[in-house]
């Protein structure tokens, strides 16, 4: 009985207390709603905005269309053309960045306070009035087909191709939202004007703000930026039909280390099983060195510099992924590992110990996620994404921790499949075929 | 105990967020040991960062050892007389928090990203591994092979870092940082126990070391914490001077070609011999980072407007300068051809712009523009404390003081365009260079 208590002692005294962050939801006058952490302690804002759809909006015959318009965003607009722009970004020292993935298209901006004005200007012109000159069209479709060229002989991009493809089939996220040379060579001014025009649409936009910034501030600044915006868009393609057979593909590719990615299908983000599937994974290959798959391929018998395993939730599919690089010679004995221990985790589970360090370690690393102010406008757009409340944060830990060993041992029976776990492994893979 | 802060020093309050408007919250000082401090306050989440930084890198390594400073960063994370294998990253997440280490030419460093009120676990773990570890021949030859695993991915399985490393080779005759970090792969095989642990044992003492915590702690704890655990290790007397054989003068220009069947977009490199900056003397270091930011720095580098804007003859083209280095560093250049031009003619263009840049002088509103986000960059560089806690690490493992980074913004403030363009007359001189052409395998030289 003592060692219990000490045992519980223990628990509780590791979870660390940390602050609450403060968020706010800011509707502006205009009805752009958005989630604000004021913090006044260093005289800038990071402002993130998201458009959910990305680039699984692409038309099949234009793909890449939208990941080469949010390179062209920031190349020039209204009466600057791309190297007027570029200056006159740069002398207000802000910055704007843009991501495109299968699922949103993102801005995130930067800037100081005692400029702000300029600066929401310049990104109001930049989100409104884009010129996508034919001249800029051409230098950044060189760019992404450098990049695509480049991606044709990275083992880990070969790899990620094939398993799309075979995942997905004949849905957008069976390739590459860059496009392909082909595809980004076909496209376009209209296509990008058709990009842009089926992108940044109010009824899928997400809005995260944090640093210097007051409500009243925000809500005018958001009118400026996104009121005008058009109400929608292109619908967002359906769900993908997940399709990952059991079994090994090779890719002969001459170099000495194969490269493995793995995966089987997986779990969704609103799945009552999340968190214990959350859990499960931190123990068996998401968490650093002491997840099974590190402690059996890396630090037993040296087979890898790295091994980890990912649960994606994305919003058209959900996949549970992992990847493994070891020389030719050794990637058979990795797998082999591998594949040993999902069935020993989908036939045994977890302890008791293991389910008791990842929810401390998870618990406890949650807060290390808010460090900065840009980090915590992304987090908060992810929130809004998934629907999460505005308390969520608060609330988190309890989720982790309510999670029992039964949670995790069904859901390690019912998700883990060690026959359907696929291997695409790119290289000269010696002991495998496929 | 001094408490260096940028410009004042009557500047600790009680509970400041940072000690002036403005300003880092830094406060550093030595251990009676001789093991510096640098502490870097953020009070916005109860999230602190310890590192401990050793002044002892690759280029530190004896000869015919190349790697050992990477692998004894590994097996660091094996036991001690206290702790079993793995136990201490183990206990670091059984806290939530994160580590790691990482290795360089000049430096080796491991940090616990965690909980502010787990510091003093931290600290103790840390110090007990900066003398106490115990190692087996098991722990030898399985990490060996996760050294090995690792070139293969960083650098075996990637051609543009095997392109680098012959760059690197050919760029220094004499000093080590000619030699790759993570090692030769044929030394790398022969590592064994007598090598890491001479390596720790020469190196790994209060006295060589750096602690550097950022983050929700209070400078004055901080200072009872690292008595306590590291203040009592020994300093080591026999703690050698950082001598490194220097590069002799060099006189001819070299050039290579390294083709590979995975190389999917050829480019080229050119790379020139370049001083680091020094204690007390950063100004020609600060003229030429300038000089990196004008030529091929962002958009509106000059290297970018002709190159790719007017010329349309590269898809990319980059200039970059790693000042902070404890010897000879260097200058480099990189010119991506667009398609249908050729490796010759993109570095003919990339030789001409520079021609012009210098002949030309600098632009005053380029510069202008620059040393805006520069100053800038100091206001966004206070919402990442780790940011700043690693800047010092890197400085003070690289022959810098505290007053060297505490001037630098300044000092690069002042720099004028003359002084940039005397620093690229004098820098860009064909006799230290090395350029070279990264080139599928099948690909004919002109």
């Amino acid at each position: 009985m003592k060692r219990i208590i000490a045992t519980l002692t223990a628990l509780i005294i590791a979870v660390p207390a940390w602050a609450e962050i403060e968020i706010e939801e800011v509707t502006s006058p205009g009805g752009i709603t958005a989630w604000l952490v004021e913090d006044h302690s260093i005289p800038f804002t990071a402002l993130e905005l998201r458009f959910r759809g990305g680039t699984s909006l692409d038309d099949p015959d234009a793909r890449g269309a939208v990941y080469l318009m949010s390179g062209l965003i920031e190349e020039g607009s209204g009466d600057m053309d791309a190297r007027t722009y570029a200056r006159e970004l740069e002398s207000l020292a802000a910055s704007f960045s843009y991501r495109a993935t299968d699922d949103s298209v993102s801005i995130s901006a930067r800037f100081l306070t005692e400029n702000r004005d300029d600066v929401v200007d310049l990104l109001q012109t930049t989100i409104h009035d884009p010129r996508f000159d034919q001249e800029a069209i051409d230098r950044v479709k060189a760019q992404v087909i450098s990049g695509l060229k480049s991606d044709q002989t990275d083992p880990s991009d070969i790899a990620g191709r094939h398993f799309a493809e075979m995942a997905y089939g004949d849905h957008p996220y069976a390739s590459d939202g860059k496009g392909t040379i082909e595809s980004v060579s076909g496209l376009t001014r209209d296509d990008i004007v058709a990009a842009y025009d089926n992108v940044f649409v109010r009824d899928r936009l997400y809005v995260g703000a944090v640093g210097d910034i007051t409500a009243e501030e925000l809500g005018v600044l958001l009118d400026e930026l996104l009121v005008d915006l058009p109400a929608t868009g292109k619908p967002i393609p359906d769900k993908a039909e997940v399709t990952i057979d059991g079994g090994v593909n090779v890719v002969d590719f001459n170099t000495p280390q194969s490269v493995a990615l793995f995966g089987q299908n997986g779990i969704d983000r609103d799945d009552p099983d999340f968190f214990a599937a959350y859990v499960l994974n931190h123990i068996l290959g998401g968490g650093g060195f002491e997840s099974r798959l590190m402690q059996e391929v890396r630090e037993k018998r040296g087979l890898t510099y790295g091994v980890a395993t990912y649960l994606v939730p994305k919003d058209l599919a959900s996949v549970y992924l992992g990847s493994v690089s070891s020389a030719n010679d050794r990637i058979a004995e990795a797998v082999e590992v591998i594949r040993q221990e999902w069935a020993r985790a989908a036939a045994e589970g977890v302890t008791q110990k293991e389910l008791d360090d990842a929810k401390t370690y998870l618990t406890g690393a949650y807060p290390l996620r808010f460090d900065g102010n840009g980090q915590i406008a992304g987090i908060m757009v992810g929130m809004q994404m998934e629907d999460l409340p505005i308390d969520y944060i608060a609330t988190r830990n309890d989720k982790v921790n309510a999670v029992t060993l039964e949670d995790v041992n069904r859901v390690a029976s019912e998700l883990l499949d060690p026959d359907g776990l696929h291997f695409t492994i790119v290289g000269k893979p010696e002991g495998l075929d496929g | 105990m001094v408490r260096a802060l940028a410009l004042s020093a009557a500047l600790i309050a009680a509970t400041p967020l940072f000690a002036k408007e403005g300003h880092e919250a830094v406060t550093t000082f030595t251990l009676d040991n001789g093991m510096d401090v640098v502490v870097v306050e953020d009070h916005r989440a109860p999230v602190v960062q310890h590192m401990v930084w050793y002044r002892a890198g690759s280029a530190d390594e004896p000869i015919g050892s190349s790697g050992v400073a990477h692998f004894l960063e590994h097996l660091l994370f094996k036991g001690t007389d206290t702790m079993e294998p793995g136990e201490l990253s183990a206990t670091v997440a059984a806290n939530g928090g994160n580590d790691n280490a990482f290795t360089s030419y000049d430096y080796t460093a491991y940090f616990q990203r965690v909980a502010a009120d787990r510091l003093e676990l931290m600290m103790r773990m840390e110090a007990d591994r900066m003398r106490n570890i115990r190692l087996t021949e098991n722990d030898i030859a399985t990490e060996r092979d996760v050294i090995l695993e690792e070139r293969n991915q960083r650098t075996e399985n990637n051609p543009r870092s095997l392109f680098g490393e012959q760059m690197s080779a050919a760029q220094y005759l004499n000093h080590r940082y000619g030699v790759p970090i993570i090692g030769w792969k044929h030394e790398m095989e022969e590592l064994d126990m007598g090598d890491a642990l001479s390596f720790y044992q020469t190196h790994y003492a209060p006295n060589n070391a750096i602690l550097v915590v950022t983050g929700d702690v209070d400078p004055d704890e901080v200072k009872t914490l690292a008595d306590q655990y590291y203040g009592v290790i020994p300093a080591n007397p026999d703690l050698p001077e950082r001598v490194r054989s220097q590069e002799p003068p060099q006189t001819a220009e070299r050039r290579l070609t390294y083709k590979d069947a995975r190389v999917a977009q050829p480019y080229v490199q050119r790379s020139y011999l370049a001083p680091e900056r020094d204690a007390g003397a950063q100004e020609k270091a600060a003229a030429l980072y300038l000089l990196a930011e004008l030529l091929g720095g962002g958009t509106t580098s000059y290297l970018n407007e002709k190159l790719q804007f007017d010329q349309h003859k590269v898809v990319y083209t980059g200039a970059f300068y790693r000042g902070v280095s404890l010897d000879d560093t260097t200058f480099d250049l990189i010119v991506v051809p667009a398609e249908g031009v050729s490796l010759q003619e993109a570095e003919d263009a990339m030789d001409q712009a520079v021609a012009d840049f210098i002949a030309e002088g600098v632009n005053e509103d380029d510069l202008n523009r620059i040393k805006m986000q520069l100053r800038a960059a100091q206001t966004y560089a206070r919402d990442n404390v780790d940011g700043i806690g690693n800047r010092y690490g890197r400085a003070l493992t690289s022959g810098l003081t505290v007053e060297d980074v505490q001037a630098w913004p300044d000092i690069v403030q002042g720099v004028t365009g003359d002084e940039i363009i005397a620093a690229a007359r004098e820098v860009l001189q064909p006799e230290t260079s090395v350029t070279g052409w990264l080139m599928r395998d099948d690909e004919v030289t002109q």
